[in-house]
């Protein structure tokens, strides 16, 4: 019990971080601090939070362009992220990314992906070259229901099937790809039945309990670790924000949104670590330490510098 | 020197590349068992077992990428695709991965892989098997152009291929797979960007790569009796592009032919003319012209086949054209 006590508070801290940390970068955005596209992952922590608390520093990340949230976790700087954002050379990705393409090469974080489905190959790939090795690294791969129905996506649940990969697929299905509601993208409403079309093992739960959610990715990453299986699972989850900064959101009612927020899992963190005896003033402390850091952040993204001309073909080559 | 075959070549370069490096594998279909569509991979998997030599299924995007996943993390793959034209269906994890992850992640990754195939017509293969795919690829930053024209270059930059730290593409042909040449002995390995006079003249240069080459020579030894002395320039790597061999040729001739498989709509021949304008335009006594296939999708039948790509009768009328000027 007491070992739960400070893993949900090092959970809360990461969930909090990340809310805030995009909470900032809403605002940096409307201030025309940050250009491109923005895509938040407010209200989904609970996911990604209880997913990477299941994984080991060896093992390898891979998402979408909605990747803020995984960085964060996995131990990139809210500095560096933040100057990523901002286009600094400082940033994550030297400026270079932005938003959609945060890499942390150190913290195992493959990157951020804006093709969508494009990147779930990728993910194989990671656990394939750990199998090759068999240094038991597994590889998480993160995309949204509306990668469900692109080729690469099928290609590469059949091939990690087929060849036994050690992998974890997260369907983040937050219910919308972009503007188109579940309903009108899918012919299944459980993203986690493709898995039967290829003989792999699934799972499907909301995300709402971050401890659970941790219980649930930690079967399918020992799974993936002790017998070289992979798993296809459907995290059920909400973003209570626009597929971007530009999309209102209009396709949702009020209604639906405020619903959803009663299973925010930040809340429900607050709730279970009250139920364990954390204080007001711990919580507070948290939070206040969050909010100092993403201050910090801030200022330090304004204050970097931006990359040199001389990066624009840099990297073109090793 | 030994002789062997172009596929032999090949064979042997990925053969010595695995034995000297255990992080090099080959992927693709029919590479193992079935020993390869065109016997490129033939006696690998005996030799190096299924954990190196992988049969895949159909999913060219989801072996490619999952391959450019492999090579993220230190392996250094070995990807066959049947024929380049199959590699369309991959062409998102090429462009938007393989070529890009090193630049968008800040220089964080690097991506040492190697794509590779038969490109280009074969033998009346028809409408969606005929493409000289490396027009479209060679137009990407972030990866590599080979066009292994001759047995000892098939060998050389298969090894530069597998050495290299950045996704390199070989673009094979399957009309060259059973061609015989002499193979330096020892290590030897291509470098990039580095064009290859094949034949000296002094009247017009012809430029060219991959399998127009022989087109292109033949061409120059029909016209050595009596017409005009013509010098022929392999650029046998694309990306890098080595233009200043040929801008050095066309200062001595004054006229220049590139000649090429794909389409004549722009791509690598239309670059390289650009480069030779711009750098040799006080040294050119005549437009350049281009002797490329037909602005059109490939016929079945043989004789429009034929009619379609360059060879040595289209090459020659180019070179009159050139010098009439």
């Amino acid at each position: 019990m007491q070992d739960d006590r400070e893993l949900l508070l090092g959970l809360y801290r990461q969930m909090v971080l990340i809310r805030r940390f995009e909470e900032a970068s809403a605002k940096a955005y409307s201030q025309g601090k940050i250009g491109g596209f923005l895509h938040l992952y407010i209200g989904q922590e609970g996911c990604a939070v209880g997913a990477l608390a299941a994984l080991e520093a060896k093992d390898y990340v891979v998402t979408t362009y909605r990747d803020h949230a995984q960085a964060l976790i996995r131990g990139t700087s809210a500095r560096a992220c933040m100057a990523e954002l901002f286009g600094k050379v400082t940033g994550c990705s030297k400026g270079l990314g932005g938003s959609m393409h945060f890499f942390d090469a150190d913290n195992h974080m493959l990157g951020g992906y804006g093709i969508v489905g494009g990147h779930v190959p990728i993910a194989a790939g990671a656990a394939f070259a750990s199998k090759y090795r068999g240094d038991g690294g597994v590889a998480v791969c993160f995309f949204g229901e509306g990668s469900a129905t692109i080729g690469a996506f099928s290609e590469a649940l059949a091939l990690a099937a087929l060849w036994k990969l050690p992998i974890v697929f997260i369907c983040e299905n937050n219910e919308y790809s972009m503007g188109t509601p579940l309903s009108r993208s899918l012919s299944v409403a459980d993203v986690s039945q493709k898995a039967l079309a290829v003989g792999m093992e699934r799972d499907a739960f909301s995300c709402g309990d971050v401890l659970a959610v941790r219980d649930r990715v930690a079967v399918a990453v020992k799974r993936a670790r002790e017998q070289s299986l992979p798993t296809l699972i459907e995290a059920r989850t909400y973003r209570y924000r626009g597929h971007s900064m530009s999309d209102p959101g209009k396709y949702r009612t009020p209604d639906e949104i405020e619903e959803r927020k009663k299973s925010d899992p930040i809340l429900n963190a607050e709730t279970q670590l009250r139920a364990m005896g954390v204080s007001d003033a711990e919580l507070e402390k948290i939070n206040a330490s969050v909010e100092a850091e993403v201050e910090d952040c801030v200022r330090f993204a304004e204050e970097s510098a931006e990359p040199d001309e001389s990066l624009i073909e840099a990297f073109n080559y090793a | 020197m030994r002789e062997l075959r172009y596929r032999e070549a090949l064979r042997e370069a990925m053969a010595e590349e695995m034995e000297r490096d255990e992080r090099v594998f080959i992927m693709g279909e029919e590479v193992g068992h079935y020993q390869g569509a065109y016997k490129v991979t033939e006696g690998l998997l005996a030799r190096f077992g299924e954990r190196r030599v992988i049969d895949t299924p159909i999913a060219e995007e989801g072996f490619a990428g999952i391959a450019i996943g492999a090579a993220m993390v230190g392996l250094r793959p070995i990807v066959e695709f049947m024929t380049w034209n199959f590699s369309a269906v991959a062409f998102d994890q090429i462009l938007s991965n393989a070529a890009k992850l090193r630049q968008m992640s800040g220089g964080q990754f690097k991506v040492p892989i190697v794509f590779r195939g038969p490109n280009g017509a074969a033998k009346q293969t028809a409408s969606q098997h005929s493409h000289a795919m490396e027009t479209f690829y060679a137009q990407i930053p972030g990866v590599k152009v080979f066009m292994p024209a001759t047995v000892a270059d098939a060998k050389a930059m298969m090894k530069a291929a597998i050495r290299d730290d950045n996704p390199v593409l070989i673009f094979e042909d399957e009309r060259l797979y059973g061609l015989k040449g002499e193979v330096p002995d020892g290590d030897v390995v291509a470098e990039f960007g580095v064009s290859q006079v094949r034949r000296e003249g002094e009247d017009v240069t012809i430029a060219t790569w991959g399998k127009m080459l022989w087109q292109c020579l033949d061409a120059a030894e029909q016209l050595a009796k009596g017409g005009p002395s013509c010098e022929v320039i392999d650029l046998r790597s694309l990306r890098p592009m080595d233009h200043e061999t040929v801008v050095r040729s066309v200062r001595k001739t004054g006229r220049l032919v590139v000649v090429h498989e794909t389409w004549p709509y722009g791509g690598p021949g239309a670059e390289l003319v650009d480069r030779v304008q711009r750098e040799a335009f006080d040294a050119l006594d005549a437009p350049v012209l281009r002797c490329t296939g037909r602005d059109a999708s490939m016929a079945y039948n043989k004789k429009l086949e034929d009619l379609t790509i360059p060879d040595a009768k289209t090459v020659l009328a180019a070179v009159r054209a050139v010098m009439s000027y």
